[in-house]
């Protein structure tokens, strides 16, 4: 599905990336875990196409979209939700999800699929979307990039700053994208979290990724999360 | 609902102005008929800045470009009052597009300079073929020449209504248009490049098609400016003419379909009243400008909506 050879990448002179290569399935949760500045966002944002890869190729079914214009890669079924949310916060929340619509142009059945994933949007339809509530927003932020359909969602860090039970909807609603047979990378700070939804976790360090362990035998004491996240 | 209120709301204002007409005395007929039309203009801008994010210091140029192709349309190759009402809005966004794939590989305050250079060059083009354009002297346009159907334009009357007709379709046209799809995409666009790349867009291509349909606006109202007052001069061409609708918009209320013709009618009124009580009226504007921009950042429509009126657009 999709599948990251040796990517070299950076933000000007300093290189983040140092030959990270993995792949995740149809189906699969991936989660990306390692200290802070390893490269977990940079890893999201290469595959993005919004920082430049110097080296190596990343491929969704086979075909290379390493060097498309950052425009281009949502269209070859990537969904990508930022650290943050970054809605269009002027906007309402049916405006947000007409906007995510839009681009590949898809119908009511995506609109209508989507607020049944996430009722509570439903309710809230035409409220400005900065006056959500945090878990509001990550929510919608997730409808938004449902809406391109993905064949692979990039997550990253959905439950930062969220309260216990957001945290539980958003476990849930990987877990059931999951079941329809998206792909999902996610970047998770939370050890609990990522072993709650993630098939197998990519330890990455040092702009690489250092280990891959399927996460079935794994507890929060496993000593991958010491040595490479440092909890 | 809201966009019916929204709807209502801006036939209502279009009723308002077409009222207004028996109403007024010959003097403010005039004034009205200009400030209908500089709206326009203004909301052309609006589209591009308001909406889109792009700050122009270059929309002279297609105003210039809609003013001197109905002008010199007329004067020169016998066009007709219909055919320079056309030919404006075609060479606005001609111009605008011509600029924008050049312009808009910048962005921010590159933009800003591009733009403004652009419109430099405009200016200094007019003046500089002076045997065509007849530079700072400008054009007078025959009265004989300024007839729409056996109708004279120069009539206070006839001008008022076909600067009513122009506005009435500009403003539902730019209501229709932030309505639409593409009009959540300019917003989205304003708001996040970034964001709106990551869900498919094409900023370049989105911003493009924005500041061409701006300059279409800015063209026709160069054309009607030219055909209703029947002067094509320079100094409408100049950097001014790439100010005011910039605070048009500002003291209106950016992204805000109305706001245009509510600052238009703001600032035209000021300088008017101002200018017939001291010398130093600038002073006065100014001074305006900047409680206004202290106490209402977003204009005045803006902050009406910030402050509870969410359904304007």
């Amino acid at each position: 599905m999709l599948r990251l050879e040796g990517i070299e990448a950076g933000y000007g002179a300093v290189q983040v990336l140092r030959g990270l290569s993995f792949a995740v399935e149809p189906g699969e949760v991936l989660c990306l875990m390692g200290r802070n500045g390893v490269g977990k966002t940079t890893a999201l944002r290469a595959i993005m196409g919004q920082v430049p890869v110097s080296a190596g190729a990343i491929l969704v079914d086979g075909v290379a979209v390493q060097d498309l214009a950052a425009h281009d890669v949502p269209k070859e079924g990537i969904g990508y939700v930022p650290q943050g949310r970054r809605l269009f916060g002027d906007l309402t929340v049916a405006e947000n999800i007409e906007i995510g619509l839009m681009t590949r142009g898809r119908d009511a059945r995506v609109r209508e699929k989507v607020l049944t994933i996430f009722p509570r949007l439903r309710e809230r339809l035409g409220q400005i979307s900065r006056t959500l509530s945090g878990g509001e927003q990550q929510m919608l932020a997730i409808a938004r990039a449902l809406c391109l359909e993905p064949k692979v969602l990039l997550l990253d860090e959905p439950t930062e700053g969220l309260q216990p039970s957001m945290i539980a909807l958003i476990r849930d609603t990987v877990v059931a994208l999951k079941e329809t047979g998206v792909a999902t990378i996610l970047v998770e700070q939370r050890v609990d979290a990522a072993l709650s939804v993630a098939d197998r976790i990519a330890f990455i360090s040092g702009g690489q990724v250092a280990e891959t362990v399927d996460t079935g035998g794994m507890t929060e004491q496993s000593p991958q999360f010491a040595a490479y996240v440092g909890v | 609902m809201r966009d019916m209120k929204a709807f209502f709301l801006h036939l209502a204002v279009l009723a308002a102005l077409l009222a207004a007409l028996p109403l007024l005395s010959a003097y403010h007929v005039t004034n009205v008929a200009k400030i209908m039309v500089l709206a326009v203009y203004a909301m052309g801008y609006n589209i591009a800045f308001g909406y889109t994010g792009l700050l122009s210091l270059g929309h002279a140029l297609f105003f210039a470009a809609g003013l001197y192709a109905a002008g010199m349309g007329i004067s020169q190759f016998g066009l007709g009052s219909a055919g320079a009402l056309v030919a404006g809005p075609v060479a606005g966004g001609l111009i605008a597009a011509a600029v924008g794939l050049l312009a808009l590989r910048t962005a921010g305050v590159a933009f800003m300079i591009v733009t403004l250079m652009f419109a430099q060059a405009g200016y200094l083009t007019v003046l500089y073929f002076v045997r065509y354009t007849r530079g700072d002297e400008g054009i007078v346009l025959d009265r004989a020449a300024r007839m729409l159907g056996g109708v004279d334009l120069s009539g206070d009357t006839p001008r008022y209504l076909l600067a009513f007709a122009l506005f009435a379709v500009a403003l539902l046209v730019n209501l229709a248009l932030v309505r639409s799809p593409f009009g959540r995409v300019m917003i989205a666009m304003r708001e996040n490049e970034a964001r709106s790349r990551m869900l498919g867009y094409n900023p370049y291509t989105v911003k493009l098609t924005a500041l061409v349909v701006s300059g279409v606006y800015a063209g026709a109202a160069g054309a009607a400016y030219a055909v209703l007052f029947g002067y094509v001069g320079a100094s409408l061409a100049s950097v001014q003419y790439s100010i005011l609708p910039l605070l048009y918009v500002l003291l209106g209320g950016a992204g805000t379909v109305l706001g245009p013709l509510l600052g238009a009618l703001l600032m035209f009124y000021l300088i008017d009243y101002a200018s017939s009580a001291t010398s130093a009226y600038q002073f006065i504007v100014g001074a305006v400008l900047v409680v206004l921009v202290l106490f209402a950042p977003k204009g005045i429509l803006g902050t009406l909506r910030e402050r509870g009126l969410r359904w304007l657009p």
